[in-house]
């Protein structure tokens, strides 16, 4: 999360104070993100001197000092928005690695260590929903962060599953075993951050 | 108050080489007013655990309670008054009848079971009005959107005075709006009182359920721990 875009945007809407913007900013997020006064300020001065707000002169630093973006920063704002993030290379997925760990090891039931996980993604799913459930229609913010996490999860549990339908299905025909092969061709090891 | 009991149940299908375990000693208990989903890959076992809790086919080994009367004390008559005045489902193609209105879909069951006409049509009204569907009442199954269709099909399961709701795959080929205005529906049943079994393999449908349990080669393996209160995700640790 751009602590910078966001505090772009929420300036994109009018001058505001460091301690508004904070205030804002976790409403807008569902409380889910908390953000400290120090970093609020520090990303200001930044933004500041980078030449994306504009600052009262006279205003004294403190909770009284107002901001405001300049053309520069709501071009910024602009342009970021519509940057897709980077998700060209897997990041680096400890839930993948100890699968692929857990496939290697002798005596470890790699279906079981599956489940294991399963089921605690399951449990945050459950929280995640509760949260949901309590949540008013007009809580749109909140509500969609929900989502993303939820969505994020669910992702976590359909790789899971599929993971878990491919190993019984190996387990029901092995295919012939030759040993020495790498558990992962060289080049998805390095992306997927893995020590060589 | 249990309304639900699963006792060591096991179900085999075929004989000798063809042989098919679907359910190998489950057990479960569903309370009044919870919501349990099962989950499960396909050929798990789901759909069969929901069938003989369902009464609509027998286990080959242990027992079924439903609210506190054993299936297998009951004859076929007896079973099948329970399913028509206890027990509603809900199936993923809705299996709503083309030829008849919202309204006489959900009054049928209680008109099934000797309930006069004009009772069945006033407890299906209501059953319509709290899915919010009374406005649709006069209208047939193929004047609904999905989603519609899927809120009568609720209306049926939950009309008079039922007290299981089982439901495999409830939200089908919905999208994921209408998907959760489902299982809202169901678990709002539930919170009435109602006790509830939804098969799924979606996560997030799961993730309404009040318990979760995992069905693997028709062995139930593990089962979701009471979750702690969602305040616990709201700490400065969310963030990462």
């Amino acid at each position: 999360m751009s602590v910078r875009h966001a505090l772009l945007a929420l300036l994109s809407e009018g001058p505001k104070y460091g301690l508004q913007l904070r205030q804002e900013f976790e409403a807008r997020t569902g409380e889910v993100w908390p953000l400290n006064i120090g970093q609020v300020y520090t990303t200001l001065q930044r933004l500041e001197r980078d030449g994306l707000v504009e600052s009262d002169d006279e205003g004294e630093e403190g909770p009284q000092k107002g901001f405001r973006i300049t053309a520069d920063g709501a071009a910024e704002l602009a342009e970021w928005l519509r940057t897709p993030p980077d998700m060209t290379s897997p990041p680096r997925d400890e839930l993948v690695i100890k699968v692929l760990v857990a496939l290697t090891l002798p005596g470890v039931d790699v279906r079981d260590v599956v489940q294991v996980h399963r089921r605690y993604v399951v449990e945050l799913m459950q929280q995640w929903t509760r949260l949901k459930d309590d949540a008013t229609d007009d809580e749109v913010g909140f509500l969609l962060v929900v989502d993303a996490e939820l969505f994020r999860l669910d992702a976590v549990i359909r790789w899971l599953d599929a993971a878990d339908g491919r190993l019984a299905r190996l387990a029901a025909d092995p295919p012939p075993v030759v040993t020495g092969s790498p558990l992962l061709p060289p080049r998805l090891r390095r992306r997927m951050g893995a020590r060589p | 108050m249990t309304a639900l009991e699963l006792r060591d149940v096991s179900k085999v299908y075929g004989v000798g080489p063809t042989e098919v375990h679907a359910l190998r000693n489950v057990s479960l208990t569903v309370d009044a007013g919870v919501l349990v989903a099962v989950m499960g890959p396909s050929g798990s076992g789901k759909s069969t655990l929901l069938t003989i809790a369902g009464s609509l086919e027998l286990p080959t080994t242990g027992e079924v309670i439903v609210e506190g009367t054993s299936l297998a004390s009951m004859s076929r008559n007896e079973r099948a008054r329970l399913r028509r005045r206890s027990i509603g489902y809900v199936f993923q193609d809705f299996n709503l009848l083309a030829g008849l209105t919202s309204l006489e879909n959900v009054a049928l069951p209680l008109e099934l079971d000797g309930v006069g006409a004009k009772r069945a049509r006033v407890a299906g009204m209501q059953a319509l009005e709290e899915l919010g569907m009374s406005d649709r009442a006069s209208r047939f199954p193929d004047e609904l959107s999905g989603g519609e269709r899927q809120r009568v099909a609720i209306a049926r399961a939950v009309v008079g005075d039922r007290h299981l709701l089982l439901a495999d795959e409830p939200s089908g080929a919905l999208d994921s709006v209408n998907a959760e205005g489902v299982i809202r529906l169901v678990r709002a049943a539930c919170q009435r009182g109602v006790a509830g079994v939804i098969v799924t393999h979606d996560a997030q449908l799961a993730s309404w359920a009040d318990r979760v349990v995992f069905l693997r080669d028709g062995r139930i393996v593990d089962q979701t721990m009471p979750p702690p209160g969602p305040e616990s995700l709201l700490t400065p640790d969310a963030r990462s």
